[in-house]
């Protein structure tokens, strides 16, 4: 069983891009369970055509109600299992904890099935707190890819995320399994990513290009995959699904002063728009 | 003995040596300029402290004594169970008033709780208080995990006052604020002076006092009382032992504060003078001759005859009823060594009663006292805030236009201070003896060494190293509890203690603290010959 999590920037299309992902790896017959680890609980809207299901946190609420992993665990496209750990909502309580506690709550109710070929994390954006490195600490998650696209503060953020994984990698044994940009068709944004992931000490194991296809299948609680099997962005997600599927660079990243950083903007592209 | 301290100290790894040399001094009384000593900062991770925390400062010493308001912890049960009554601040029922200081109330928060905000359940314990009990008061205390997920108690104290027309308060006294309970007592405080103090306006009568930082542990409050009744005093309120919100409110009234526990309540005190003229002054009715000092500066401030030869009057029967007893336990004590580490006040209190039977202090510090407690008020301007002390809250007030007075005239004002510690206290070092020894945030560690060195006969201190000097052979009292016995402050407490520290001192159980096989020999055998 591989663990994944995903990490990046806050709205830089970690759901979307894990949910087509993991439908791409569905089609390739593999059984994948995704968690999603945002108080929003909107982590697999898409796998499950928008259907609406009791978080694992919701059912901690209800006290004394029978917790069954039914209850939390529904199947969408491609058979993949798929819960999501809600929380507070916005301004009170701590959200953090609530992912600590709806991880081990899982491991309590057998979700772990050594079945699996994959679970994925779907973590909500930056690496606030220590609630948020959850799905990396204690031995769960051992591949971490990050979402980011050539936009500055997406890679301030691939970044900081790096040294969170750094800290972990130490502990928990824990590996950055490569970057995976979600293209906002910035300039030289395929080679400034390539040069950000190669300072880090790993790779862009895929880019994905920017395409209307993917909102179109989102308004109709798709992935693409499903949408439009024939279109040129499933291949794209196909494309990821494999090169993750056959992926074997696995690094401690070596996260970079702000001024390296800027200097690898400053490098491609930006200084020429 | 500089260098016996010394080699404590040496033990110590170099950063550790480096802090803890500053909160240790060998009292020296020919140094050119008075010794300093650094007090109010952080215990160093890993070394077992004696310390407690903000929530029990602010809840367990200043809030929880008060009879007629109910203290609502906010957190998981551990932090409301074990503030439950440990204290032994009594408190008596005065006709049909209500009282709750037998009830123990929290919101007792589980995992949902903190996951998805504790304030829902906050104002259901409220409603349920309220329904209940009816409290005319009700104080919500914060503990470490509401602080973290940021339950809003302040907007749940609103709600609550104007929803019930309960007085409510909200304290933000979660325990990791701050490097000792000290922090805690400066929020009570605020939260007493902001929305307490000056709402009453009982009338009051003539030499009316407020009795600030007496706590009532094991009745001593009590013993004040009926001393300074005896002698005519009105007491408007007591701050906080067997005390109630309802007297706290006119305490604004009042001629005189006078302060027992300098620490935890001289805000309050401070914040009086500013706000309505009323001046303060630093008593200690620990110890018989203290006691009798304390009335008398009492009576100076008043400087009226009649109340004079009263409390002369007082203070000669008080003497004459315990004199044979303090006589009696003398000849037993005298000669006889203590150490004490106890509070931010007590471990200079108590020099004073030791010193009445003839016991010496050689060793005394404080848990979570400031500089100025040791090194007297006159330091204060010189003591440098850092990030702990300036992240607890301190408010400012302003001269009351209506109830402000100027109670002394400039040319009295100066000629009392002379006299008595009015508005002042000189701080513990400057009542102890040249060579004793004084230790800030005395740790586990350093107390088995030094009372190696020391051997005194009574080590003074808590429930936490009791047993320690127990199994050193050395008797132990607490200070804090006072071991389920008091009261000691007063003149019928100093007997008290003095029977409690004689009896523990000359029990003969110390002797078999060491076992006959370490002294003597296992086999006996003799010589028979060939």
């Amino acid at each position: 069983m591989r663990q994944v999590a995903i990490y990046g920037k806050g709205g830089i299309g970690k759901s979307t891009t894990t949910q087509n992902l993991t439908a791409g790896l569905g089609e390739m017959g593999k059984n994948i369970m995704i968690v999603g680890c945002d108080p929003k609980a909107d982590s697999t809207r898409l796998v499950l055509g928008g259907l609406a299901q009791k978080s694992v946190l919701d059912t901690l609420r209800e006290e004394g109600e029978e917790v069954e992993l039914e209850n939390i665990m529904k199947r969408g496209v491609f058979g993949i299992k798929c819960v999501e750990s809600g929380g507070p909502e916005p301004g009170v309580g701590c959200a953090g904890r609530g992912i600590i506690t709806s991880i081990n709550m899982l491991e309590q109710l057998g979700a772990y099935t050594p079945d699996l070929d994959y679970v994925f994390y779907d973590v909500l954006g930056d690496v606030v707190c220590g609630g948020f490195a959850m799905p990396i600490r204690e031995g769960k998650a051992q591949e971490i890819y990050i979402v980011a696209s050539g936009e500055m503060m997406a890679l301030y953020a691939a970044n900081n995320i790096c040294k969170g994984v750094q800290k972990y990698a130490a502990t928990g044994g824990t590996r950055l399994g490569g970057i995976i940009c979600n293209s906002r068709k910035v300039d030289g944004e395929k080679e400034l990513l390539e040069a950000f992931a190669k300072e880090l000490g790993s790779q862009l194991i895929y880019f994905v290009p920017r395409d209307n296809m993917v909102q179109r299948a989102e308004i109709n609680r798709k992935t693409v995959i499903d949408f439009d099997p024939t279109a040129a962005q499933a291949d794209a997600y196909r494309g990821l699904a494999k090169a993750i599927d056959e992926n074997d660079l696995f690094v401690v990243p070596k996260p970079m002063p702000q001024d390296r950083l800027e200097a690898i903007l400053m490098e491609h592209g930006i200084l020429d728009v | 003995m500089k260098s016996k301290i010394d080699k404590v100290v040496e033990q110590y790894p170099a950063s550790v040596f480096k802090n803890r040399k500053e909160h240790i001094l060998l009292k020296n009384n020919e140094t050119p300029e008075p010794q300093t000593i650094t007090a109010n900062t952080r215990t160093i991770p890993g070394i077992i402290t004696n310390r407690g925390c903000c929530y029990a400062g602010c809840k367990g010493v200043v809030l929880g004594p008060l009879r007629d308001a109910v203290v609502l912890t906010h957190g998981p049960i551990g932090c409301g169970f074990y503030t439950w009554g440990t204290r032994r601040n009594k408190g008596k029922t005065r006709g049909d008033e209500q009282n709750y200081l037998n009830y123990c109330f929290s919101t007792d928060l589980q995992e949902g709780d903190i996951v998805f905000g504790g304030e829902k359940k906050l104002r259901k314990a409220v409603t349920e208080i309220v329904e209940i009990f009816k409290p005319k008061t009700i104080m919500i205390c914060s503990t470490c995990p509401v602080g973290l997920i940021g339950d809003d108690i302040n907007a749940v104290a609103n709600w609550a006052t104007k929803e019930y027309g309960v007085k409510t308060l909200a304290f933000s006294c979660e325990g990791y604020k701050g490097v000792s309970q000290s922090g805690g007592h400066h929020i009570a405080n605020n939260g007493l002076i902001k929305h307490i103090i000056g709402t009453g306006d009982k009338v009051v009568g003539k030499y009316s006092l407020n009795i600030l930082g007496e706590y009532n542990i094991g009745g001593d409050g009590w013993e004040l009382e009926r001393i300074l009744k005896k002698i005519g005093y009105e007491i408007v309120s007591m701050m906080t032992g067997d005390g109630t919100v309802e007297d706290l409110k006119s305490a604004h009234k009042a001629d005189l504060n006078v302060i027992q526990c300098h620490r935890s309540i001289n805000y309050i005190g401070e914040m009086l003078h500013t706000k309505y003229g009323m001046n303060w002054i630093k008593v200690n009715f620990i110890g018989v001759k203290s006691t009798i000092k304390s009335l008398r500066d009492i009576a100076k401030y008043f400087d009226d005859p009649d109340l004079t030869e009263r409390t002369e009057q007082v203070i000669a029967e008080e003497i004459s009823d315990i004199s044979e007893q303090m006589e009696a336990y003398k000849k037993l004590c005298q000669g006889k060594t203590a150490a004490l580490f106890v509070g931010g006040s007590r471990a200079h209190h108590y020099q004073h009663l030791l010193r009445d039977l003839g016991i010496e202090t050689v060793l005394a510090g404080y848990e979570f006292a400031h500089r100025d407690d040791y090194e007297g008020r006159e330091v204060i301007p010189t003591i440098k805030e850092d990030g702990d002390s300036k992240n607890i809250e301190s408010i400012e007030v302003e001269p009351d236009p209506e109830h402000f007075k100027v109670t002394l005239s400039k040319e009295r004002y100066e000629k009392l201070k002379e006299e008595i510690s009015l508005n002042y206290y000189a701080g513990m070092m400057k009542d102890m003896a040249d060579g004793s020894i004084v230790v800030d945030d005395l740790n586990h560690y350093e107390t088995e060494e030094l009372l190696k060195i020391l051997k005194p006969d009574v080590f003074c201190s808590g429930i936490k190293d009791k047993y320690i000097a127990h199994k050193a052979g050395i008797f132990s009292k607490q200070l804090h509890s006072y071991d389920y016995s008091g009261p000691y402050a007063g003149f019928r407490g100093s007997v008290n203690f003095a029977r409690d520290i004689t009896m523990g001192m000359t029990t003969p159980s110390w002797k078999f603290v060491t076992p006959p096989w370490k002294t003597e020999p296992l086999l006996e055998g003799s010589y028979v010959g060939r």
